[in-house]
């Protein structure tokens, strides 16, 4: 008889899925491999479809004949003000940056609020007031929203979720499984800018120079670079994970290897000086304003010449190129002419002992 | 940036490897003590780029990885308390335990903070009067002037409510104890550079000379790394064996006195057990009979804890220079940076995080 009869009362429900930790932990939402392993074990398989599966910044689809692009984000920053920006800023630019990584030109925004009740009426205004100035700047409309309050210690002072919906222009064909052999890999400027300035607010670290968050709407420059070719096949913002945890998960979507070099990758002199002390490596550490475009080789230039004439490409830089060798792997030449294998992410980057 | 980029230029890189290529006539094997060396190494491909006749076998200075399970279990138990407030290095967090790490205690709803420097711990104990402070105590020599003078500020500051988990390790002793074991491979080391910044290394002249061993103190970058394995090399290919100093820019052969002598006002030498190496004779850092008020072994009760290690770690031969990480059968397999059986799969110094991340599973 078997010893572990089913619960009929419970009816027929899936079972939890094995998984290696009985919590949630803050790794889960780290953007690295325990994110990766919670949404494959959890949500695929309740969820699957055939919009989702591609697993991209946003969902694409025809809709009364126009091709449509549509994104969700939550932002839940700590601190809600940062150098550089705000959660309001990043709220509206990164779902606009999801949608512009989709191809799609974003339109129409929405915006929900969930607010700890004592939030200073003064800090939700700022808040609001750079959204409106954010949507501007990147050309969208928020056409909806909601707000919701949630009792003290409930909720971290304001979180924000905004989804979006662009339209993707004829000929536009992006998605990371498109990465082919032979494509030159672009990056838009120097990384890890966002994740530095929030952990030096964050954690009370006073460096000489204050750093800045790179928040930015990436749309305008992928419409130039669109206007310049439609020869892109893969574009990707290097938000939470950075640069490695984008080129890994392109890698495996697409099963091709990735090839880049340690000395193409600009990282600033304050970030590199921060990242020292910390013992981050900057490929690791969050972008909230730069993107990564997997480009066909006989396009490269011109991509990347009109990627120079935007403000937010002026530091535009070709960082490597797919091979069909090591498929699902990204290797680097390192600086002094040795190579290492570059991981996804595992678990959050902690600081270090000494 | 300076101190930086000139100890990465890839083109002195390329004229050391040139001239290490160039001294080398025979099989070597060199240990590099520190953590921070190994991935180095690792990170920046140099073991690609060496002699095959040179071996670089990787040594104990982990503190993370060093720090024995029991000490992991303690810090659990006292994080798993409601009044503590626990702080620590990051590195610490994801050091599996018997059963749980501390990462899984916070997400359990304990109050487990990181902290850049202990003295944020006794700023802690001075807002939450409240709350028990305890901060993880954990490391090498490097790490010991920090811990110090937090206990004589919260001394200072009459505190009572601020407490160490010490477990603090000391790299001579050791070295002298790899060296004297009958299985010992290693001929030649490079020495923590950071250690030396502290303490100096003229402790290492006798362990020299004793073991007709090269020890070069050697800094981090990886020009630093190479032009260290270039003088250890010439020593032996010249059978000389004395201490030589690469890191010169940071390291001094009497150390830092002053953060010495606060050293030893607050510590004294014990014994200490090393995880996956067993017990090292004066090897370690307790707090002094003065400050005993400030352990926080006597004010928590976690005196009979039991420990279970994994049986498949051989994390010990590692870290004494005896296997390599891939010769272990768990490795990439059984354990992982997500879900490590012992230490050095966890800390950004370990040996075993090094050879997973850069890619070093298949030789």
């Amino acid at each position: 008889m078997n010893e572990n009869p089913m619960n009929l009362n419970d009816g027929f429900t899936c079972p939890l899925p094995l998984m290696e930790y009985k919590n949630v932990l803050l790794a889960h939402g780290g953007g690295g491999k325990l994110s990766h392993q919670m949404i494959q074990k959890i949500f695929i398989p309740q969820f699957k479809n055939d919009l989702l599966d591609p697993l991209h910044d946003g969902a694409m689809f025809t809709l009364g004949g126009a091709r449509c692009a549509f994104s969700t984000d939550s932002y839940v920053i700590n601190p809600i003000f940062f150098p550089g920006g705000d959660i309001g800023t990043l709220a509206v630019n990164g779902t606009v940056n999801d949608l512009a990584m989709c191809g799609a030109r974003p339109l129409f925004l929405s915006s929900a609020f969930i607010i700890e009740e004592g939030l200073p009426m003064e800090d939700l205004w700022r808040v609001v007031v750079s959204m409106k100035q954010a949507a501007e700047a990147a050309g969208v409309q928020l056409v909806t929203g909601d707000t919701k309050v949630v009792d003290r210690g409930k909720g971290d002072k304001l979180f924000i979720n905004t989804s979006g919906i662009g339209i993707i222009a004829d000929g536009v064909q992006i998605n990371p499984k498109q990465a082919k052999p032979g494509d030159k890999i672009i990056l838009s400027g120097s990384i890890a800018e966002h994740g530095i300035a929030i952990m030096s607010v964050r954690e009370g670290l006073e460096f000489e120079t204050q750093i800045k968050s790179d928040c930015a709407p990436l749309n305008g420059l992928v419409e130039t670079m669109l206007t310049t070719s439609k020869e892109i096949h893969v574009l990707r913002d290097p938000t939470r994970g950075g640069v490695a945890s984008v080129l890994n998960e392109i890698a495996e979507s697409a099963q091709v290897g990735i090839s880049i070099s340690e000395e193409q990758i600009p990282v600033s002199e304050e970030v590199r000086g921060a990242c020292e002390i910390l013992g981050f490596d900057p490929l690791y550490v969050a972008n909230e304003g730069k993107l990564i475009a997997f480009v066909s080789p006989n396009a490269a230039n011109i991509i990347l010449n009109s990627m120079r004439t935007h403000p937010l490409g002026k530091n535009a830089v070709l960082i490597g190129e797919v091979v069909a060798n090591h498929p699902g792997t990204v290797i680097m030449k390192t600086r002094i002419g040795g190579s290492r294998v570059v991981d996804m992410l595992s678990g959050e980057q902690l600081p270090r002992i000494c | 940036m300076r101190f930086i980029d000139e100890f990465r230029n890839g083109k002195t890189a390329s004229a050391y490897i040139e001239r290490i290529h160039a001294v080398s006539t025979r099989p070597w094997t060199i240990m590099e003590i520190c953590g921070g060396q190994t991935h180095t190494i690792v990170k920046s491909g140099i073991d690609d780029l060496l002699p095959s006749s040179l071996t670089l076998v990787h040594g104990p200075g982990c503190p993370v990885c060093v720090t024995p399970l029991e000490i992991i279990d303690k810090a659990v138990a006292i994080a798993s308390q409601a009044d503590v407030l626990f702080t620590s290095f990051g590195d610490m967090l994801r050091v599996p335990g018997s059963e749980k790490d501390l990462l899984t205690i916070k997400a359990q709803g304990g109050d487990v903070r990181i902290v850049y420097s202990p003295l944020d711990a006794v700023k802690l104990a001075q807002q939450n009067p409240d709350k028990k402070i305890v901060f993880f105590a954990v490391g090498f020599e490097t790490t010991a002037p920090a811990n110090a003078m937090s206990v004589w500020q919260a001394a200072q500051l009459g505190l009572k409510n601020y407490s160490i988990l010490c477990s603090h390790v000391l790299v001579p002793p050791a070295m002298e104890a790899i060296l004297s074991s009958p299985a010992n491979r290693v001929q030649g080391f490079l020495a923590a550079g950071h250690v030396c910044t502290v303490m100096g290394y003229e402790e290492y002249i006798p362990l020299a000379a004793k073991y007709r061993v090269p020890i070069v103190i050697t800094g981090f970058e990886p020009v630093d790394i190479l032009q260290g394995i270039l003088m250890t090399l010439q020593q032996l290919e010249e059978g000389r064996s004395v201490v030589e100093n690469q890191y010169s820019r940071s390291v001094r052969r009497e150390g830092n006195r002053p953060a010495q002598e606060l050293i030893h006002k607050i510590f004294q030498i014990t014994d200490r057990a090393w995880r996956g190496i067993g017990l090292i004779p004066k090897s370690g850092y307790c707090l002094r009979n003065e400050y005993a008020a400030f352990d926080a072994e006597n004010i928590f009760d976690v005196a009979t804890i039991q420990t279970k290690e994994s049986p498949l770690c051989i994390a010990g031969q590692v870290m004494q220079g005896l296997k390599k990480p891939h010769d272990c059968t768990a490795f990439g397999m059984q354990c992982t940076p997500e879900h490590p059986l012992g230490a050095p799969m966890v800390s950004s110094e370990g040996a075993c995080a090094a050879y997973f991340h850069y890619g070093k599973m298949d030789h």
